[in-house]
């Protein structure tokens, strides 16, 4: 063995071995989380196709851009539409200039720019509660509207569907809140500005999905 | 560093020992072996719940056993074998012998590692607890809806078998993605990825299946415990909804599902048949692709399952030249195995034994396959014993054979001790005799009118004739694991002197001694082709010396951690607090409590530094 | 090593006569429910593409499971051997096993898609119009046009298409009538078409191959094919008390004729609950076609009862009467009290007069 080559100290797990060399050169939680991307594409794409699959199937209201016959105190009674577009698109508008604020953040990180990562993370976390928070009065107008669960096929579908981004988004703000804690304590110097990146990573995507699920559940008809 | 490594010093790295030391383990080779061992547990488990569904149906209207057991027993077989069997038996190979062979000190994400195994050994123990309570999952592996509603199921049954899958999809996907990671980011210096181990390769295939197949059975489960749970018809027509539509989702997953149990023992048949030939596998590319264009094509055959549910004729065509269009790449295989063996030196140890019964038999459902890809006559064939044959010889004859090749091949690797090839090689003749006896018959049943899933037949159909050879051959086919166990035990009693490299083989792990040292490899050795350690021996004019023990100092390893085995606690208390919200109005206390461990589980282990401070 | 392969070598000498001998064994019975007799033309349909496929699985598997032993025999090495040639591959080869598999496959999907176009739909023209609908665990026939009702005995005209229009009230199943077509599967509130023609007469077997819960193994029929004017004079009959004519309504005098046990039978069978479930000619329920049992109107007429499980005669309808659940475990036929004796007695025979 004359040409023997040590062993590539590749753990990558933990911040501090990530400057080891890995294969692609890229660290190793970043393809991860990458692949995990990849792999929730299918996860979103089940529970959107399954959403277009029962779209107009519902056998009774309320239906969301249509009046519709629907069970409400009791009794059949006909009710409205049930999308409320412009609170939505609100919330989409926050969401969207949340993937901008968490690249300024991890610009500040990058660059050891303190102030700029805890003022532009702080940003993005508000910005995603503003979401969740819009969410759960969304799905509590709704409930009072007469739209359970399980009311019909389109509460059910929609529901699951925005119900799963939104507990996303929920994993998305803690993690970035426990950052943005760290940050404040002077804990993500710009060595460890991958930390920052890969949870930035993961709120783009959360980001794009909704991207796909706004046009397709709230303003396609 | 490096020199520091191969100093004489006396061990660093003691070997740790007891309970706690396997609780916290983060060392894939130990992990490895936890897979394996429970996994075996398991698939004993599975073949007791065949070999009693054998004997019920021995003799016609035999009553044995109750239809309900009998329905118990050929869900959990399907389910165990699936999902605790096989699988994981993969996983134990993936988990020992990735890293190996691609030259890596551990995985990408060692305690990552433990949370999967945890979680799979959790998730294994609350669907086989089902028994315990009389509720063992009784509608098929399949879940077919609507039978699997309230209305047609009630009780606990299918609500274990939903959660415990929904755990154990858990497990496979946090291992699928650190496989995959590994194999993309680990690889030692000169480890190109077409010059990674057939093993390897097939390996990472089966990681991105299972990524990509995984979400959408999850997404299905969902629908189905919300039917179930949460009032709503996903697949309740009275509602509105289809239960085709769980048809589909579920073979969107289940038919790479297929490929996901028996591509991992393509890649071991890829790794005996060349050391034991002593020629390298013959075709390397063509066996990467076609195992690549396999993993394809599996994602567009799906409704092949489903050509008697009426899907119209554009549709069966298309799902028929799919799945025919399949058989091409396997062809191409099972071709490639024997251009490998032809004009070599063929080494008639065990290993090999096991991997050319492999390519027979799997040869035999290759074909059977190709009857049923023809939509009409599959709508004889599919729901009768002729499809039981066909995928018995695809996953028994293929899988098992495949990974009982690779556990005699790495026996000596993981546990430094040589299996007796007599031993080894009664249990082959045993296996492939009882095998076929108990399978090939399926074939004329199910063409004589034997229906899948029946607990009994009525003895005018003149079935039993079959019916009693084939529990001869399922009892026989016991018999051989029993010799199989009876091996194992005997030889760790035996103390540990196998040599580092008993076959001749070609790749990393051979050049490090058996069983391998904690840190692995003290160097890799120069990877220059697709076997290293060949090329190593050939340099050094066909003898190798054989690999010294080293010290390791100055080797970092990650510490030990008990956080993920406190996570995989704390999974397993959030989904499976959904069994008790019919019997308990503040069920989810207890998915609170699962979430506040899970929670808990999830800091620790994001704040604790993976490696010892120094 | 050479005297260990001894026996092996042996063995392998006679396998082709052993295969042969267990697939003569395979058809030498005689199999109710076979799927290798076709007597019915979509079932020779299916039967020919399947015998297509078998001869080129055997074509191939005698090739490659022959070079398999050719290579393990010629090729058989010692450990002190020298290092045999190493080759890497051989691109023409490669080609070539790629492209002969691929013909071999168009070879097959040529006529399975020709056969795909001709089993996917309803036949079409003069056909006799059935409805199949499926149960747990019993399988109702409503002939619409002909106005009959019956249940797990499909009685079927030899040489004329029969058109079956399936469904289910519950579960899914499969309906499965080797001999003369296929399987398709059945889901509520949709149809699947399933059509055959009857080349032959006699009582052919067939069962729901879809898993439904716990009694799937027990949910079989008969079909009864028979000549053209034995099934008019069994329609003729059949449509007495028919919920599809005249409402199940019949005059008073008409067949069965009323005696005493009539009249009592009828009371019990009131009295006892069965009229909750079944419909029988001469009851008030008569007319009803959404009962949750089979419609007994003429059950003395039918060869076996429980989904094709017993032959019908009085012991085991009597059995079966006793205690439903002893025989078919988890059947939803519950009785709503137990009988007494005279009362077992009196039914069955109430019952077996209902020809």
């Amino acid at each position: 063995m004359s040409h023997a080559i040590p062993a590539p100290h590749a753990l990558s797990e933990g911040s501090q071995h990530d400057s080891h060399p890995t294969t692609t050169g890229i660290p190793s939680r970043k393809v991860a989380l990458w692949t995990l991307i990849g792999s929730e594409c299918l996860f979103f794409a089940s529970l959107i196709s399954t959403y277009l699959v029962y779209k107009g199937k519902s056998l009774v209201g309320p239906l969301p851009h249509t009046e519709s016959q629907c069970m409400l105190h009791g009794k059949m009674q006909t009710c409205e539409h049930i999308f409320e577009i412009p609170l939505v698109t609100t919330g989409t508008a926050v969401l969207l200039f949340s993937s901008f604020f968490i690249v300024l953040a991890l610009y500040g990180a990058q660059r050891g720019k303190r102030k700029m990562l805890v003022g532009w993370l702080a940003a993005t976390v508000l910005a995603g509660m503003f979401f969740v928070g819009m969410q759960v009065y969304e799905f509590q107008h709704f409930y009072h509207k007469g739209m359970g669960y399980g009311t019909n096929l389109f509460s059910s579908t929609f529901f699951t569907l925005t119900g799963f981004h939104g507990s996303h988004v929920t994993v998305g703000v803690i993690w970035l809140a426990t950052l943005l804690v760290l940050a404040i304590k002077g804990k993500i110097p710009p060595q460890k500005a991958l930390n920052l990146e890969i949870a930035a990573l993961y709120w783009h995507f959360v980001d794009v999905v909704w991207i796909v699920i706004f046009p397709t559940v709230y303003l396609m008809r | 560093m490096a020199t520091s490594v191969l100093d004489h010093a006396p061990a660093v790295h003691a070997e740790k020992t007891g309970i706690w030391s396997w609780i916290t383990t983060v060392d894939h080779k130990r992990i490895g072996i936890l897979y394996g061992t429970t996994a075996f547990i398991f698939f004993l488990m599975g073949g007791i719940e065949a070999l009693i569904m054998r004997i019920q149906l021995m003799k016609p209207d035999n009553t044995l056993v109750s239809a309900e057991l009998f329905n118990s027993l050929f869900t959990m077989h399907g389910t165990t074998m699936i999902f605790l069997g096989v699988m994981p038996l993969s996983a134990m190979f993936f988990n020992y012998f990735i890293p190996l062979h691609i030259g890596a000190r551990d995985v990408a994400f060692p305690r990552l590692n433990a949370f999967s195994y945890w979680v799979f050994l959790l998730g294994g123990l609350f669907i086989n607890f089902s028994f315990l309570l009389n509720a063992a999952p009784n509608a098929g592996w399949f879940g077919y809806a609507n039978l699997t509603e309230n209305t047609y199921s009630p009780g606990l049954n299918t609500d274990f078998w939903v959660l415990g899958l929904q755990i154990l999809g858990i497990a496979s996907m946090a291992a699928a993605i650190n496989f995959f990671v590994t194999i993309v980011n680990l690889r030692a210096p000169g480890m190109k990825m077409l010059r990674m181990p057939m093993f390897v390769w097939m390996s990472f295939i089966t990681q991105i299946l299972l990524l990509l197949a995984f979400p959408v059975i999850t997404v299905a489960l969902v629908f189905l415990m919300m039917d179930r749970h949460f009032g709503s018809h996903f697949f309740l027509p009275e509602g509105g909804g289809d239960p085709v539509l769980w048809q589909h989702l579920f073979w969107i997953f289940g038919h790479p599902e297929v490929y996901i149990l028996i591509l991992p023992a393509f890649g071991i048949v890829s790794e005996v048949l060349p050391v034991f030939s002593r020629k390298p596998l013959f075709g390397y590319t063509a066996m990467v692709f076609s195992g690549a264009f396999i993993a394809f094509l599996g994602f567009g055959v799906w409704s092949h399952h489903m050509f008697a549910t009426g899907m119209g004729p554009f549709a069966d065509s298309f799902f028929a030249i799919s799945t025919m269009l399949i058989a091409v790449p396997t062809g191409v295989k099972i071709f490639n195995w024997l251009g490998t063996l032809w004009g070599g030196s063929l080494q008639f140890k065990t290993p090999l034994y096991f991997a050319i019964g492999m390519v027979a038999m799997f040869i035999i459902g290759g074909l059977s396959g190709v009857m049923h890809a023809s939509p009409p006559a599959d709508l004889q064939q599919t729901d009768t014993y002729f499809v039981v044959a066909h995928f018995h010889y695809v996953l028994f004859g293929g899988s098992i054979f495949g990974l009982t090749a690779g556990a005699y091949y790495w026996f000596p690797k993981m546990f430094g001790r040589m299996l007796h090839e007599g031993l080894g090689k009664l249990h082959f003749w045993l296996m492939l005799i009882g095998f076929n006896l108990t399978f090939f018959p399926m074939h004329f049943l199910g063409l004589n009118g034997m229906p899948r899933r029946v607990y009994t037949y009525p003895a005018e159909l003149n079935l039993e004739f079959w019916n009693r050879i084939q529990t001869w051959g399922s009892l026989l086919l016991g018999l051989s694991f029993l010799i199989f166990i009876y091996n194992i035990l005997k030889t760790m009693r035996r103390p540990a002197d196998a040599p580092a490299d008993p076959w001749r083989g070609a790749t990393l792990e051979w050049a490090i001694p058996s069983p391998p040292q904690e840190f692995n490899f003290g160097e890799v050795p120069p990877v220059h082709s697709s076997t290293p350690v060949w090329d190593l021996r050939r340099a050094s004019g066909g003898q190798l010396p054989e690999p010294r023990r080293v010290s390791g100092a100055g080797i970092h390893l990650p510490r030990p951690s008990i956080w993920p085995a406190v996570t995989a606690v704390g999974v397993l208390g959030v989904i499976g607090s959904i069994l008790f919200t019919h019997a308990f109005s503040h069920w989810y206390f207890i998915t609170l409590s699962g979430a506040a461990i899970l929670f808990y589980g999830v800091y620790r282990w994001a704040f604790e530094p993976p490696f010892p401070e120094h | 090593m050479e005297t260990r392969t001894g026996p092996f070598r042996r063995l392998a000498r006679f396998t082709p006569a052993l295969g042969l001998l267990l697939f003569l064994a395979a058809c030498a019975h005689n199999y109710p429910q076979t799927t290798l007799k076709p007597r019915g033309d979509f079932a020779r349909l299916v039967d020919g593409l399947f015998r297509t496929t078998v001869w080129w699985a055997i074509v191939v598997f005698v090739l490659v499971e022959g070079a398999l032993l050719i290579a393990i025999f010629k090729f058989r090495g010692r450990p002190d051997d020298p290092e045999p040639k190493q080759v890497h591959g051989n691109t023409v080869l490669e080609v070539v096993w790629t492209i002969i598999p691929a013909f071999i496959l168009v070879m097959i999907a040529v006529p399975t898609i020709k056969t795909i176009f001709r089993t996917s739909d309803y036949a079409a023209g003069d056909v006799v119009q059935i409805e199949v609908i499926g149960h747990q665990w019993w399988w109702e026939f409503r002939y619409t046009g002909l106005g009959v009702v019956t249940a797990n005995e499909l009685h079927v005209p030899v040489g004329k298409t029969v058109n079956l229009r399936m469904t289910t009230v519950d579960v899914l199943h499969s309906f499965w009538v080797p001999q003369f077509a296929a399987k398709r599967d059945v889901f509520p509130r949709r149809h699947n078409p399933l059509w055959f023609k009857a080349e032959v007469t006699g009582s052919f077997s067939g069962q729901c191959a879809e898993f439904c819960g716990a009694q799937h193994g027990r949910m079989g029929f008969r079909v009864i094919s028979e000549s053209p004017e034995e099934f008019a004079v069994w329609v003729e009959r059949q449509r007495v008390g028919s919920p599809l004519v005249n409402q199940g309504k019949v005059a008073a005098d008409s067949v069965p004729p009323i005696d005493s046990i009539e009249v009592a039978g009828r009371a019990l069978f009131s009295g006892g609950g069965c009229i909750g479930c079944h419909a029988l000619v001469g009851t008030p329920l008569a007319g009803q076609t959404s009962l949750k049992g089979p419609n007994l109107s003429h059950v003395g007429s039918r060869t076996t009862i429980v989904a094709g499980m017993l032959q019908n005669t009085p012991e085991n309808l009597r059995k079966w009467l006793s205690n439903p659940d002893s025989v078919k475990k988890g059947t939803l036929m519950v009785l709503p009290r137990k009988l007494t004796d005279a009362e077992l007695t009196l039914l069955v025979a109430y019952l077996r007069s209902h020809q």
